[in-house]
This record gives structure tokens, C-alpha cells and sequence, in this order.
């Protein structure tokens, strides 16, 4: 998996690496790095979003979003445009 | 109060000065069941504060064991303890001021991992700690097998294992808490961080060299934290000029450290503790079920199914409904029985009614009886109300419902947990705009939050429902079903609106947080906790509600009052007034029983017994109920009992049917007394002055007065009503046929009926409302916003409506169908687009930043 980033492309700026808002429901995957940064950060990381952390998602709420993840053993609601900014890679 | 039972074992140290009283702290995760421990400890001795300066609660909460009271204080439930939300930094200073004898770390066994990096931090700030392993049966059901002494001896501090709700492991925690405070401690865990300790080492020495610094906080921590850049610390620092070479050099070594581990500090310590935690985990915790579906994730399979989740939502506000309104309801039916005798018990206190007037004092304490059983009329409904609310949050299911409904109300700007205030304040038909502001607490994102507090008061409350069923009843007999749902699908049409345009407009830049919530495991709710919070929010409802609705009903009524009739108008009532008094006197003149009535006391006197037995007759059903009320007034005065009952006593007879016709005489003067009052009155002429502005919405001044005084007090407005359309005092019309007979011959239309409702739906938020919004957003700008708002777009909505039906010749349900038809598909509009289309500010990507490890 290639890990290049959006280096200074604005925010239509697209990498070829996935996010985590791209994961279908019942796959399981890795996270690789946070693109967010203060407060969503710290919240990602407490939550037990760091970096290797294996991540399943569950499923979609019934409207398309937020998503629910489960990561060690506790389920977690993100919105996509949170996902979007943590970058995985399958497990 | 809790007793003292538990057995002394916690032998005294020997030697050592005992302190007797300790203050203990609680601290913990979200979710991690503190309050349930917190309960367990305290028992209902306990009781909510605010931290000082913010609008955190402080609960807190004593017990006593055999040498002294401990006193608890539960700090607020946050995932870490850094600066980036007002909980973790309330926490901090708590902990570094109060500086507690002993610190209660409650942790979640079933997610043990994340909760020991809460636990990290604390041993970190070097307080003597205890470890309470909450949820151990959950723990059990999902396959987890934690060795408790292994973990113990890993963190070097006492692990009490307990099962909250059920008071498991409630001596054990209490015995350690005392052995904590007095066992000097131990080998603690300490957390090293490898390639940080010599930056860490140097920086500590730093800190060390200036003692001011490190007497509340250890160095090592204040270490850490300035190199991990938390601004709090940053702050401190700063704060003592002498130490301004503590920060000397700190943002190199801080890059440093990032160019060459490829990780910023913060991100460095968090991956440290991540693998100490799996260090832990895997020593202590054997996972017997792992891959395995919880019970939790087997209900969430059928409770979020993308079909069946929309059926199980609206089932449960059905139920809510059906059981707090609709119910609650029928419970009025027996409390209001107390409340009305406790009008009359006051009225028998006060001074007795005067022939046409009555002691001031009279009056004016009557007014507030009635308004404060106004209020207490709906506690039945609250306690249904809130404890079915209690258990929502309680089962976990609360936290479902802001998953399912986010998006929806991400669209207008709003956030998942809006629902909670939201159906607080009475999203269908019933709430309470105070609890529901409230309860935006919980809202992480301060936008929304912000958003929800200003569009709560839009939810129909308990208080405006009056007004809508006498309106409804007058003008929409036969559209009733109707216009009931209309009021109550609008409100949330444009609360939804009010959220989006203002979320765009003066809360563009407000600070916005993300969407991150745990969905809980489902727990079976404690009938301790939904009692106590059902008890809790009513408690509060009455207190903040009632106290300044009472303070507020005597302005009120005090404005309309003065300055009173002028002495020729009350010259002509008097004239009036003895005019049917002689009259009654020469119709009784040659009657037997006319010495009992030759004072006009007498008089005034069997008038009022007279009212009084028709009064409390009102509330008299069944012919048996009926025939033992009789006997209880008879026995009170038998004489002027036979005057009201007269039988087949002829004499008694012609004074019944000449006393019938007097105190006709007399209701249908006072009544005109009393809107010739209000009519010349100080918010009678304020509502007359506003007429040229409002008759564009068809409100004449009766309205406007109605309208002014219910924002006092929403339940007034009918109150005031009844006071303004009072002709034709035939005394079995009600308020809807006196309304209805008036508004034929004065033109009002239900049109002008719809202008009103909508009007009164987007009414400005009571004064007791208003001021749970100066609470929640500690701004009186707000609280002003909150008032002056609402009238704006209330007064043009209903004008636009009035004067486009008037100018249309549309009916009012017509127009009713036109306006929502408006409303609903702007919302739809509004709504998609909003969706399809992600704002910009919403989250911004972070890009360059430092790959991880």
C-alpha cells in the first residue's frame, strides 16, 4: 500500500492511499496514520484510533452516515468527514 | 444517609496521624458507570453544583466510615486529561486546587485498554490512586478473564473489582479508599517514554529549579506536559515571569524530536501508552470471546438495521408520547383534586371578597395560587416524562438514536445528541423548554450546541397547549386532527430552518467538534438512577420554573391592574351595584328570613358561601360524592344552606331565585370591572400602542395583552384570555363560546386564529426559558438574541400569513395547508442540499503531517 499524501493540494486534493470513510461495512483494517489535528486528534487517539490499531466497521447508520466502528472491543460513531481523515490500510 | 455496617478492618496504621475527614475524588471515561459507583458510595446523600465559573456540574456527594466523613466529588466524565475541552481542563484544576486525599479511577472492564490510558495520565499527576474495575459482569459475559492481583501488581495501586449497579465491591472500594489515604504509597507505575526521558529529564530539571511552580503540580508532569504543548501548562508557565526560561528552546525541541523520530511528542507519548497498555492487557486479560458477538452487538443488529431502526424510533417516541402526555394526562385527573383544595384552603385564609371588590391581597394571592397550580398540574407528566427519558439514556439506546438521526440534523446544522433537548422541550405535543436547554450540555460542538439552545423553545411546551386547544375548539372543530398535527410538524420544520440560518449567519464562527461518540453496551436501566434522574429534572423544573414564574405573575398581574379605573367609572359600577342590591332587598322585604339578611355583611356574606358551594360543586362528579358534599356545607352554615337548597320552603324559595339574580348581577359587573381594568391597565395600553404593528398579523389589543403576559408565563395567556372575553357572563358558557360569540361580531376569522397559533409556535422562549439560556451560554447577548429573535420572525411569519390569507380571501385552513406546504418543502430543499453538498469549514484537511510509527 502506498502511503503518498495530499502534500499542499488544497482539499479536492486526492491521494491514491484509502481513508477510512472509503471502508465498506464488515471489513476489518488498519490504521495508518491521523490527518486531523488538535482537539479531533487527541478525541481519535483517547478513543483508541492510534496509529496499527485494528478498526472493523460495522455499519452504516440508516441514512449513509455517521459510521460506527468497533476498535478494541467498543463501538464508535464517526462521521465521514472525520473518517475521511484517518488513513488505513487493510488489515 | 449511609450506614455505617461495614465491619472495621482497615487496622489503623500504626503510629501514624490519622486524618478522619477525606475528600475523595472520582474520576473516569464516559460510559465507564462513575455515576452508578458514585451512587453506590454516597447513597442518596448528595447534591449538584457548579464549578466556579463554568457551567460544569459539580455533583457531590459524603459517606461516613468508622473514623470520618468522606466526601466524594465526581469529577466530570471525560476520555483523557488534556486541555482541549472546558471538562478535561475543570478536572485538571480540580485535581491540582483541591488536591484530593485520595483519587477513584473507575474503569470499564469490558474496554479495559482505553481506560487505562485515562488511568496513565492520573498516576502520572501523582495522586494517591484507587482502581475501581467497573462492569466486571459485562466484563464475564463478552469472555473476558482479567486477572485482578496481576493488574494490581502491574499499576502498583489497589484494583477493586465491582459491579455498580448491583453495589458490588461497595465495602472493599471504601476500605481501600481509607487504606489509600493512609498507607504511604508505595511502588507506583511509572510510565517512561524512552527516547523522550532525556528531553523530559532536563526540562524537569527546569521546572524544578523554580519552587513556586512545582507546588501544586509534580515537575515530571509539568515536564511532559509542556513538551507534549499543552496550552494550559503553556499558560501556567507563563504566568510566572521568573520562569520564562522553562520555555526557552521548547518549540526546537520539540521539531527536533519530530524530524528525527518522525512523530510529534504528542504522538510519541500516545503510542508509548498504547504499548504499556498492551503490555497490561495482555499480562492480565484473557479474551475467551474474542471475535464472538456481545449481547449489545446482537440487539444493535436488529435495532440499527437500516430498515427496522426508522420503525424502532418512532415506536419509542410513540410510547414516550402515549405514556407522558397521554397518561400523564389522566394522572391530572387525580392530582388536580389536591392542588384545587389548596385554592381554597388559601381562599378561606385571605380575606373574604367584597361585594365588588376584593382585598387587594386577595386578588393577588389567588393570581399566584393559580398560576403556580398551573405549573404543578404538569408534574405527573414531567416524572413520567423524564424518567422514560431517564431509561433511554441509561439503556445506551439514547446514543442509537443520535447515531440514526445525525445526518438529519447535521444538514440544518445541528448535532445527533440535539435529540435528547429536543425531545425534552417537547418535540410532539408536551415538554419543558428548561430541561431541554438544559440538557444541551452534553452537546460536545459548540455550534450546534449553541444552535440547539436557540431552537429548543420552538418544541411545543406543555404550556402552549392550552392556548392551541381553545383556538382549535373555537375555529378548527372540524379540521382538528389537522391543525393538532400541523402545530406539531411545524415546529420542528422551523427549529430545523432556525438552526441552519443561524448556523450560517451569527454562529458561522463559532468552534465546531466531531461527530466521535461511543455507542455504549446496552445496560439494563437501575430503577435508583431513573428514579433519582427523573426526580432530579422535575425537581428543577419546579424550582426554576415556579419560582420565577411566581416572582413574574405578580408583575404581571400588578401591570394589569394599575393604575385602575377612574373614580367616575367606579361611581357608575357602585350606582350599578346598589341598584341590584336595593332591588334585591324589596323583593325580600315582607320574606320571613329577611332579618338574617338586613346587613349587607350578611349579604356579602351568603353571596360568597353561595360561589363557594358552586365553585366547589365544579369538581364534584356522581350523585353520591354530590349528596355528602351538600351535607358538609350544610353542616358549615345550615342556615343560609337552606337560601342555596331550598326545598319545598316557599319563603326560601324567592330568596334563592332573588339571591340567583343578584350574584349574576354582581359576576357580570366585576367582570366588566376587571376588563375596563385591564383595557385602561399598563399592559392594556402597551397592547393598544402595539396594534398598528400588529394588526398586519390581525391581532387586536386583547390578543397582544394575552400574548405579553404569557411570556411571563406561557399557561397565563389562556388566564388572560378568560379575563378579556368575558361578555355575555352567562356563567355556564365557557371560555370557547364566549370567545366564539365576541370574535363572530368583532370579525375574527380563522385566519386571525392561525396567525395566532403560528405566532404563539415561534413565541420567544418564557422568562424562566430565557433564563436557562443566560445560564447555558453565560451571555446576557444571547439571552437577549433568544427573546428578540423569535418575536421578529413569530411577528412576520403571522403577518405575512394574515395579510397574504386577507388579501387571497383564503380560509384559514387553507392558508394553514399553503404555509406548510412552504415551510415543509423549504426544509426538504434545504436539507438535501445541505447533504449532497459538504461546507467547507465542516473539517479541514490536515495534510503534511509527521507519518506515524
Amino acid at each position: 500500500m502506498k502511503n503518498r499524501r495530499q502534500m499542499g493540494r488544497g482539499k479536492k486534493g486526492r491521494c491514491r492511499c484509502r481513508m477510512l470513510n472509503e471502508v465498506r461495512p464488515g471489513e476489518k483494517v488498519c490504521i495508518s496514520c491521523h490527518h486531523a489535528c488538535g482537539a479531533i486528534r487527541q478525541r481519535l487517539l483517547d478513543l483508541g484510533f492510534v496509529p496499527s490499531a485494528r478498526v472493523d466497521v460495522i455499519r452504516r447508520a440508516p441514512l449513509g452516515d455517521p459510521i460506527q466502528l468497533k476498535v478494541n472491543n467498543y463501538n464508535v460513531t464517526l462521521r465521514k468527514s472525520e473518517a475521511a481523515q484517518i488513513e488505513i490500510e487493510t488489515a | 444517609m449511609q450506614k455505617q455496617t461495614d465491619k472495621p478492618s482497615a487496622s489503623p496504621s500504626p503510629g501514624g496521624k490519622r486524618k478522619k475527614n477525606l475528600l475523595v475524588g472520582l474520576a473516569g471515561q464516559q460510559n465507564a458507570g462513575k455515576s452508578t459507583t458514585f451512587n453506590m458510595l454516597t447513597g442518596a446523600n448528595q447534591h449538584i453544583a457548579n464549578y466556579p465559573g463554568v457551567t460544569v456540574d459539580k455533583k457531590s456527594g459524603s459517606y461516613k466510615d468508622e473514623f470520618g466523613k468522606i466526601e466524594i466529588v465526581d469529577l466530570p466524565g471525560t476520555y483523557s486529561l488534556t486541555s482541549f475541552s472546558l471538562e478535561e481542563r475543570v478536572s485538571r484544576d480540580f485535581l491540582f486546587t483541591e488536591k484530593p486525599d485520595v483519587l477513584v479511577n473507575v474503569l470499564d472492564a469490558s474496554c479495559l485498554k482505553r481506560s487505562l490510558f485515562f488511568t496513565f495520565q492520573l498516576l502520572e499527576m501523582g495522586f494517591p490512586l484507587v482502581v475501581g474495575l467497573n462492569m466486571m459482569d459485562v466484563a464475564r459475559q463478552n469472555g473476558l478473564k482479567i486477572d485482578v492481583d496481576k493488574l494490581s501488581h502491574s499499576l502498583g495501586v489497589e484494583v477493586i473489582p465491582t459491579v455498580g449497579r448491583r453495589g458490588k465491591g461497595k465495602k472493599e472500594l471504601k476500605q481501600a479508599i481509607r487504606q489509600a489515604a493512609e498507607r504511604p504509597r508505595g511502588k507506583v507505575l511509572e510510565i517512561t517514554y524512552d527516547d523522550l526521558e532525556p528531553l523530559i529529564a532536563d526540562l524537569q530539571e527546569k521546572v524544578e529549579s523554580h519552587p513556586d511552580l512545582t507546588t501544586d503540580r509534580p515537575a515530571r508532569w509539568l515536564a511532559i506536559k509542556l513538551l507534549e504543548g499543552d496550552s494550559q501548562t503553556e499558560k501556567i508557565i507563563n504566568r510566572d515571569p521568573s520562569a520564562d526560561d522553562v520555555m526557552v528552546g521548547l518549540n526546537d525541541i520539540r521539531d527536533d524530536f519530530n524530524q528525527q523520530q518522525g512523530l510529534s511528542v504528542a504522538d510519541y507519548l500516545v503510542s508509548r501508552r498504547e504499548k504499556l497498555a498492551a503490555k497490561i492487557m495482555e499480562l492480565c486479560v484473557n479474551d475467551t470471546g474474542a471475535g464472538q458477538e456481545t449481547i449489545s452487538e446482537k440487539i444493535d443488529r436488529v435495532v440499527l438495521n437500516p430498515i427496522a431502526a426508522p420503525l424502532f424510533l418512532v415506536a419509542t417516541v410513540f410510547v414516550i408520547y402515549q405514556l407522558s402526555i397521554v397518561k400523564g394526562y389522566e394522572l391530572t385527573k387525580y392530582t388536580w383534586p389536591f392542588l384545587a383544595k389548596v385554592r381554597a384552603l388559601a381562599a378561606g385564609l385571605l380575606p373574604d371578597a367584597g361585594l365588588l371588590h376584593d382585598p387587594y391581597v386577595r386578588s393577588m394571592a389567588l393570581w399566584m395560587v393559580d398560576s403556580a397550580n398551573t405549573l404543578l398540574n404538569y408534574v405527573p407528566i414531567f416524572l413520567i416524562l423524564f424518567a422514560l427519558i431517564a431509561i433511554l439514556e441509561d439503556s445506551g439506546y439514547m446514543a442509537r438514536i443520535a447515531f440514526i438521526l445525525d445526518k438529519l440534523f447535521h444538514a440544518f446544522g445541528l448535532h445527533g445528541q440535539s435529540t435528547l433537548p429536543f425531545i425534552l422541550g417537547g418535540v410532539f405535543a408536551g415538554g419543558c423548554a428548561v430541561p431541554g436547554i438544559m440538557a444541551t450540555k452534553g452537546i460536545p460542538d459548540e455550534k450546534s450546541r449553541m444552535a440547539t439552545i436557540l431552537t429548543v423553545p420552538f418544541m411545543n411546551c406543555l404550556a402552549k397547549i392550552p392556548l392551541y386547544t381553545l383556538l382549535v375548539n373555537i375555529y378548527f372543530v372540524q379540521h382538528k386532527s389537522w391543525v393538532m398535527l400541523f402545530l406539531s410538524t411545524i415546529t420542528i420544520f422551523v427549529a430545523l430552518l432556525v438552526a441552519k440560518l443561524l448556523t450560517s449567519t451569527v454562529l458561522r464562527n463559532m468552534e465546531t467538534a466531531p461527530f466521535i461518540m461511543e455507542l455504549p453496551n446496552y445496560h439494563p436501566p437501575t430503577i435508583y438512577g431513573v428514579g433519582q434522574r427523573a426526580i432530579e429534572r422535575t425537581w428543577v423544573y419546579i424550582k426554576k420554573v415556579g419560582s420565577i414564574v411566581l416572582a413574574v405573575s405578580v408583575f404581571v398581574f400588578t401591570f394589569l391592574q394599575f393604575p385602575g379605573l377612574g373614580d367616575e367609572r367606579q361611581h357608575f359600577y357602585e350606582q350599578e351595584m346598589n341598584t341590584a342590591v336595593e332591588q334585591f332587598y324589596t323583593k325580600i322585604a315582607d320574606n320571613p328570613y329577611s332579618e338574617q339578611l338586613s346587613e349587607e355583611v350578611q349579604l356579602v356574606a351568603l353571596i360568597n358561601f353561595y360561589n363557594d358551594y358552586k365553585q366547589g360543586r365544579l369538581n364534584i362528579k356522581g350523585a353520591k360524592a354530590a349528596k355528602a358534599f351538600d351535607k358538609k356545607i350544610k353542616a358549615k352554615n345550615p342556615d343560609y344552606f337552606l337560601f342555596l337548597k331550598p326545598g319545598k320552603d316557599k319563603a326560601a324559595k324567592k330568596i334563592n331565585r332573588a339571591l340567583r339574580k343578584l350574584a349574576s348581577k354582581r359576576k357580570t359587573l366585576r367582570r366588566k370591572i376587571k376588563e375596563e381594568t385591564i383595557g385602561v391597565s399598563i399592559l392594556g395600553q402597551v397592547g393598544q400602542a402595539m396594534e398598528p404593528v400588529t394588526q398586519y398579523a390581525g391581532f387586536n389589543w386583547k390578543i397582544n395583552v394575552a400574548l405579553l403576559s404569557s411570556f411571563a408565563a406561557r399557561e397565563s395567556s389562556v388566564a388572560t384570555l378568560g379575563v378579556l372575553f368575558q361578555q355575555g357572563a352567562d356563567e355556564s358558557k365557557t371560555l370557547e363560546e364566549r370567545m366564539g360569540a365576541e370574535s363572530l361580531a368583532g370579525g375574527f376569522t380563522p385566519l386571525h386564529a392561525l396567525a395566532v397559533m403560528v405566532f404563539f409556535a415561534l413565541y420567544p422562549p418564557c422568562l424562566a426559558a430565557t433564563i436557562m439560556v443566560k445560564v447555558q451560554t453565560n451571555s446576557y447577548k444571547w439571552m437577549l438574541f433568544s427573546i428578540l429573535f423569535p418575536t421578529t420572525l413569530g411577528l412576520v411569519t403571522a403577518s405575512a400569513i394574515f395579510t397574504t390569507g386577507r388579501a387571497l380571501d383564503l380560509s384559514g385552513i387553507a392558508m394553514m395547508g399553503i404555509f406548510y406546504g412552504l415551510v415543509a418543502l423549504t426544509t426538504l430543499v434545504v436539507g438535501l442540499a445541505s447533504s449532497r453538498q459538504k461546507s467547507p469549514d465542516d473539517f479541514s484537511y490536515q495534510a503534511g503531517l509527521p507519518e506515524s510509527a
